[in-house]
């Protein structure tokens, strides 16, 4: 037993090992192919936007990469094509032409040219004036990966659960030994102590599901070739709807208590209840607004300092800080490594400890 | 800006994807997994009570056995105590009876032994008187066989007969 414990935690630890030098030498190879192509100052901010916002396309490695579909929703109805036939194009240069619509791809978004309108034109601001957005639900790098994250969920889960079913004595085994403890923490540490030992029943396929799609998508981020690498969970259309939903399933939840204390506190004088109700009115927002921005803002930080560190090599293009720049890139990462599970971990709990506010009773 | 702007399309789909994933993992997941954990740790928790069951009959069975020894030993000794009673009194019986019936006989033989001696002292009493008669018999045929002698045995008598 012992053993086996000891084989899997030495593969992980060299995993992770393996991943960051990997990280480090991807980006170095990436950076150098776009820094050396002009002899301008090496743009940081450039390489940094390009990795954490969202595209049409997945970078591999140096000119390749891997097409994906282009959804669009235009009030001529369904229009789809391959990101390739933008051929690379994030200028809104190229023009792929369907059903007489026009697209054009600028900055990794699609647009599409006005009626009789030829090329994309642009103001000063560099925003396009002859092209509007149609409804975009193509397969970006985000939601491949998300795709991506769901097939190693559902496998993880689905074979954790059929190893209960083969054990005769609901013991478990194979990859249910490594989930158990974790589910088991969802359960005793988040679920119980927030929500109750009455009702945390329900609300423990959500929380158990929130935690595991937060973290294995932190985790894809953490890894850096392809097909990993996405910034999805420091994307805020990603935690927005996350938050979103543990905001419907509170209102959903919330007992008449939960309103008399938000709009009439009880205990306190009555200017005081006029007062408060406002501010605890705002706050029943506010609280899904700070799990967005909190997975968001912590997500996107980690990649940026990744990059940041990794830039320094290009900017400086010296031995010595390409050295301690990885250093400081595996020192982070391992900080990373840390910081997706605790992030999980947080946006759980609070989903958890709005449940359980909801559900609190007159006392 | 367009880091915090958020697009539909990502909206829409992690939607979808978060609802068909917590579909699929409720119902094939986390139930039978919540399910397995829980039974077992209901029969844990009943294996747990019935050995502690078992344990507390042990020690009731423990506790009846010593009770039971207890009482064992108490009776034995009680049994222990009656017998010596009983010894000392069959002892103090005997020694009261052989006392008794030595005395008896002490009695009965100290009754023979006055009585012979009795029958002795009346027979040695009778021999003497009929050795005294005889001797007597023969002293008074001597003595009265010789005037004189029977002069002076006067004589004597009555010089021993001091009158007073």
């Amino acid at each position: 037993m012992k053993t086996t414990y000891f084989t899997t935690l030495k593969s992980l630890v060299f995993g992770v090992f393996f991943i960051l030098v990997s990280t480090t030498t991807f980006a170095a190879s990436k950076g150098d192919s776009e820094g050396s192509k002009e002899d301008q100052p090496f743009d940081t901010k450039e390489l940094i936007f390009h990795h954490i916002t969202d595209s049409h396309s997945f970078h591999v490695a140096g000119d390749f990469s891997v097409p994906l579909p282009v959804i669009l929703w235009t009030d001529n109805g369904l229009v789809t094509f391959m990101s390739s036939e933008f051929h690379h194009d994030v200028e809104g240069k190229t023009i792929v032409e369907r059903n007489g619509q026009r697209f054009v791809n600028i900055h990794e978004k699609i647009y599409q040219l006005d009626q009789g309108a030829g090329t994309a034109t642009f103001d000063e601001a560099h925003h396009a004036t002859n092209a509007g957005r149609p409804m975009d639900f193509s397969i970006t790098k985000n939601v491949f990966s998300m795709f991506l994250s769901l097939a190693i969920i559902l496998l993880i889960f689905l074979s954790t659960a059929r190893s209960y079913k083969k054990s005769d004595n609901n013991l478990p085994s194979g990859i249910a030994k490594f989930m158990e403890p974790i589910i088991l923490f969802i359960r005793d540490e988040v679920a119980i102590p927030n929500i109750g030992e009455k009702k945390y029943a329900k609300y423990m396929p959500f929380l158990l599901t929130l935690f595991f799609f937060i973290w294995i998508n932190n985790v894809i981020g953490l890894i850096p070739v392809f097909p990993f690498s996405s910034n999805l969970s420091g994307n805020i259309a990603f935690t927005v709807t996350l938050a979103l939903i543990t905001f419907i399933i509170t209102l959903f939840s919330s007992k008449k208590y939960y309103w008399k204390h938000m709009l009439w506190m009880p205990g306190l004088p009555v200017p005081m209840k006029i007062f408060l109700a406002p501010i605890e009115f705002m706050g029943m927002f506010i609280k899904p607004i700070a799990l967005t921005i909190r997975l968001f803002a912590n997500i996107t930080a980690g990649h940026i300092i990744v990059l940041s560190l990794i830039s320094l090599t290009f900017i400086f293009k010296n031995y010595f800080v390409g050295v301690g720049s990885v250093i400081f890139v595996v020192f982070i990462s391992v900080i990373e490594v840390l910081v997706v599970a605790i992030q999980a971990y947080i946006f759980t709990m609070l989903s958890a400890l709005y449940f359980g506010q909801a559900l609190e009773e007159e006392h | 800006m367009d880091l915090i702007t958020p697009e539909l399309g990502l909206i829409f789909w992690t939607g979808i994807s978060f609802l068909i994933l917590l579909f699929i993992l409720g119902k094939f997941a986390w139930k039978p997994i919540l399910g397995a954990v829980n039974t077992r740790e209901q029969s844990i928790k009943d294996a747990l009570e019935s050995a502690e069951a078992a344990k507390r009959e042990m020690e009731n069975l423990t506790a009846d056995n010593e009770r039971i020894l207890q009482e064992a030993r108490a009776e034995r000794e009680a049994m222990m105590k009656e017998a010596r009673e009983i010894k000392t009194k069959m002892i103090a019986d005997a020694k009261d009876e052989a006392k008794e019936s030595a005395d008896k006989m002490i009695v009965q033989a100290q009754a023979a032994i006055e009585s012979e001696k009795k029958a002795a002292v009346a027979e040695l009493k009778s021999q003497v008187a009929s050795l005294s008669i005889e001797i007597a018999e023969k002293v008074v045929k001597s003595e009265l066989s010789d005037t004189d002698k029977q002069l002076k045995l006067v004589e004597d008598m009555l010089g021993n007969a001091t009158l007073n």
